[in-house]
């Protein structure tokens, strides 16, 4: 033995193990152990799918009462057929896990504010351990623990709930270390036990992306800059061209509560004052978190029957948010998009009927001031008491360091989110606390699992029952000929203005006056116009005894409506036509006025061609146009034309007015529209002024991506589907399309049509649909992604809506799944 | 003949390990092999590091050529190898032969020297 050489080579062996089998950072992130994920056998050579994918397999797995089936068809969309409900819930957990395991478990884990866990604390420049302390001091854990226990307390929904959990845990007990989806040996952890709390907090992770939009800190900032009369123009209750989900006209009863703000409130609560600090990024859902529903009753089409169309728009991420399947036992049969990480289809089709839904866009998220005692927070003064706190300690695990505890104190107003360990947008330095609809507990799958169920208009209604958030547009059709639609949840009694501000929280003045009973959410039922339809504008016209506080888009909506009337004996190609339509009704309105008031006579070769190119445009949102990428930009520089002087009065932030906002107040008022004049100028600016001085400033910005080939709207606007990492290379970038945020195919950035669906209600359903993404989560799989290019070009798949006796015999198939109870 | 022999047993049993134990137990398997068969320090480097060389380049190709370089590609580029499949597969074989290379080694260094193979 040779001693030295060998302890030298031993030394370099062992060191280059070690080295190879730990994470290393690299700037603010870590590699993954690169030994183990490069080893062929262990790392991420294995999620390398064959091209010729064959899932056949006979599997004998413990949990299932009876044998069941699985067919994948040419898209990889599983047909289960199972005995019962438990078992093909159960199959469903089994997929979920087999197709989008990491996806789930991730999502899941960002709702629970458990990201620091994975992550670290902070990587390539995202804080994860700011984003889990918010999610935390929100109460998404404490909210979705009560969900829980109100969703355990119904025998139905439980065992609907548990079958889901044994599922996914059947799949994760069986899976070998090697086959650990792609991400877990990147970010280098593994998969966790599902439990039924993992789905609901992925169900308020929806909750807070659909109903946790709130400005409340912005406005309560406006009004220390703005006077009334200035507040009431850029932030308008109500807008000019709107045409609510419920007609115009119709009778309300009047409220149930009194919708008078409270005494003294116009000193106290619509005061104007002015502060000053600094401001902070804050997380914030996309407020365009909408979509587009309708149904079209038999009376407009050609078939003599209902037609249902739907498509929520969301942030678009791959893994995607839907999986597509069919679930049939002996009393269900249902096709459609379900959540993986949750039971049932949530937008779909059953034997008799269909449903969808539009986000309902309802302010239910407010603040309250909190007065504690002292610095140790154990009092706060409520009714004239110091009333005792409550604390819930929260330990948010972080990868690498030790723990970190959020100690948040519980009022009767729900948490306190901001305090001086975790400072509000205007850097108050007071307490408030959040009061939120979603932390309080519901069971919204009673809804879900219910109109799976649904075969008629009364099952639908019953299904609707106790949901409460976040509130949707519930629309229906079914084989007997009903459409309906209602905007449904459960939102608050408040007087107008009531959550626009931040509000005192000393005694319950200023509390919500209870809720809108049901009977006041109004139901459209077989309208003579024959069709419903909502796309997020305003439920009701302002004659709706309660405040309806929120944002609400309002194109979208007054367009499908206009078109929807005009069209008679409808086919399926034109409800696909419709919802892939790309007319930009904003600009219809807008171009006129822009025409009109451009002053044309000094304007340079450059800027005479750029406006030639925007008057000959056809108003298409198309891919290939580049007369959308010059309304944009235009429109953008006059909305900062007209605004940016006053706003820039104040530092802190301010909510940016809608673009509907600004063409409504120039069509009522183009002489003396208040914010025309630049406050930061001696002479004062007109109508004229601004939109040519807005246009001078768009051409430069224009001309520059011309150069850079980059004009044309599907370049310009840079759609994409980003990795729920932001990893690029596992996104799909610069995705050519066409659409945008007041078009119907409200495709943008990265927020568009998540899942498009028609279905008509043929004795044989005929049914269609795609959404951005593939079947598979596995970035190794071609079935990761190959749904994205037909949708980009709005190509729809038919729906295989099938017995089993048909889906045997099919060809194509991608492998059968023989499930024996063990 | 006894290098191409401890080549061999060197990619069977680096294949066999890390079907039970962690990846780099091939490290412990390849200096069995070479303590046995005891060569000379560069011979068993050679047969070390050949083994696994050949036995991860040869699995990650197979596999590669199976999936169209899909998701070698995107590694490729995260990693960063200017998403070149393979430049991968180069770094993927060389940590194998490597690690098993310098176990080899040890191998050799833990006998006493030979002069003749």
């Amino acid at each position: 033995m040779r001693i030295l050489p060998f302890l030298i080579c031993l030394l370099v062996t062992t060191g280059l193990i070690l080295l190879l089998n730990t994470p290393l950072r690299i700037g603010d992130s870590h590699t993954p152990r690169l030994g183990y994920f490069l080893s062929p056998q262990q790392g991420f050579w294995q999620n390398a799918e064959p091209d010729s994918l064959d899932l056949t397999e006979t599997l004998s797995v413990n949990g299932l009462q009876g044998n069941a089936t699985v067919y994948f068809d040419e898209r990889l969309v599983p047909h289960v057929y199972a005995d019962n409900e438990h078992d093909a819930i159960f199959l469903q957990g089994f997929l979920h896990a087999k197709f989008r395991l990491w996806q789930m478990d991730f999502q899941s884990d960002a709702a629970g504010g458990r990201l620091s866990e994975i992550m670290g604390d902070s990587s390539n420049g995202t804080n994860f351990l700011y984003i889990d302390r918010f999610f935390r001091r929100l109460g998404m854990v404490s909210g979705a623990e009560k969900s829980l226990a109100a969703m355990e307390a119904d025998p139905q929904t439980k065992a609907f709930q548990d079958a889901y959990t044994e599922g996914v845990n059947a799949y994760i007990s069986r899976l070998k270390d090697k086959d650990i989806p792609f991400e877990y040996k990147l970010l280098d952890y593994k998969p966790e036990k599902w439990t039924n709390l993992k789905t609901v907090l992925f169900m308020k992770y929806m909750a807070y992306d659909l109903a946790g939009f709130e400005q409340d800190f912005e406005m309560t900032n406006a009004k220390s800059v703005f006077s009334k009369v200035q507040m009431a123009t850029l932030y308008p209750y109500g807008q000019d061209s709107l045409d609510p989900i419920i007609p115009k006209g119709t009778k309300f009863s009047p409220a149930a509560f009194s919708m008078q703000p409270p005494a003294g409130a116009d000193s106290l609560y619509f005061h104007f004052k002015k502060d000053n600090s600094r401001t902070d990024s804050i997380l914030q859902p996309d407020k365009d978190n909408g979509s587009n529903n309708w149904a079209v009753a038999g009376t407009k089409t050609q078939s003599g029957r209902p037609i249902l169309c739907n498509d929520p728009h969301l942030g678009l991420n791959l893994p995607a948010l839907w999986y597509e399947m069919q679930i049939k036992t002996p009393e269900l049969n249902t096709y459609g998009a379900s959540f993986p990480g949750a039971p049932g289809i949530i937008i779909g089709f059953n034997d008799s009927c269909a449903w969808g839904f539009t986000n309902a866009m309802r302010d239910v998220r407010d603040y309250y001031e909190i007065q504690f005692k002292d610095s140790t927070r154990q009092e706060y003064w409520y009714d004239s008491a110091w009333v005792k706190t409550t604390f819930r300690d929260e330990i948010i695990k972080i990868k690498g360091k030790p723990d970190h505890v959020e100690h948040i104190a519980e009022t009767n107003w729900g948490p306190v989110m901001y305090d001086k360990d975790f400072p509000d947008k205007l850097q108050t330095g007071k307490s408030y606390a959040c009061y939120w609809q979603a932390q309080q507990g519901s069971n919204e799958m009673h809804t879900f699992r219910n109109l799976d169920y649904s075969k008629n208009f009364d099952d639908y209604l019953e299904a609707l029952k106790g949901y409460a958030c976040p509130g949707q547009n519930m629309i229906f059709a079914c084989k007997r000929g009903d459409i309906a639609i209602k905007q449904n949840g459960k939102f608050p009694a408040k007087w107008r203005g009531q959550g626009d501000f931040l509000m005192p929280g000393e005694n319950d003045l200023y509390a919500w006056r209870g809720f809108i009973p049901d009977s006041a959410n109004i139901l459209m039922h077989n309208p003579e116009r024959g069709f419903v339809s909502s796309a997020n504008q305003y439920p009701y016209d302002t004659s709706y005894p309660y405040y309806l506080g929120g944002v609400y888009p309002v194109y979208r909506g007054y367009l499908i409506n206009r078109e929807l009337k005009a069209m008679q004996n409808i086919s399926v190609a034109d409800m696909q036509a419709l919802q892939t339509n790309n007319y930009n009704v904003f600009q219809e309105i807008a171009r006129p006025l822009l025409e009109k008031y451009i002053d044309r006579s000094g304007l340079s070769g450059l800027e005479q061609k750029y406006l030639d190119l925007y008057t000959s445009w056809n108003l298409q949102n198309n891919a290939d146009e580049v007369g959308p990428s010059i309304e944009k930009v235009w429109w953008d520089s006059l909305m900062t034309t007209v605004y940016a002087d006053e706003f820039a009065q104040t530092d802190l932030p301010l909510p940016w007015p809608e673009k509907s906002t600004l063409l409504d107040g120039l069509l009522k008022d183009t002489t003396s529209y208040i914010f025309l004049d630049d406050i930061r100028t001696n002479q004062l600016e007109s109508l004229q002024d601004d939109i040519t001085k807005a246009f001078k400033k768009a051409v430069p910005v224009l001309d520059k991506a011309s150069k850079e080939s980059a004009l044309p709207w599907g370049t310009f606007k840079k759609s994409g589907i980003r990795h729920l990492l932001r990893i690029p290379v596992l996104s799909r970038l610069n995705l050519f399309s066409s659409g945008g945020e007041t078009e119907i195919n409200a495709l943008k950035n990265f927020h568009g049509p998540s899942w498009r669906m028609i279905v008509e209600l043929t004795d044989s359903t005929q049914a269609y649909g795609i959404y951005p993404g593939g079947q598979s989560g596995n970035p190794g799989s071609k079935y990761y992604d190959n749904f994205i290019d037909d949708w980009v070009v709005g190509k729809y798949y038919p729906l295989l809506f099938v017995k089993e006796e048909v889906i045997k015999n099919r060809p194509n198939l991608k492998g059968i799944l023989t499930f024996k109870k063990a | 003949m006894k290098l191409l022999l401890s080549i061999i047993l060197v990619a069977l049993l680096g294949f066999a390990a890390p079907l039970y134990f962690p990846w780099w137990s091939f490290a412990i398997t390849t200096f069995i092999v070479l303590f046995f068969l005891h060569q000379s320090p560069g011979r068993s480097f050679l047969a070390g590091f050949a083994g696994m060389f050949i036995l991860w380049a040869g699995n990650a190709i197979w596999i590669d050529m199976a999936n169209n370089h899909l998701l070698s590609q995107k590694v490729a580029s995260i990693l960063p190898l200017q998403g070149s499949y393979i430049l991968l597969i180069f770094l993927t074989a060389l940590i194998g032969g490597l690690v098993s290379g310098f176990a080899a080694l040890t191998a050799a260094y833990s006998r006493k020297k030979k002069t003749v193979s």
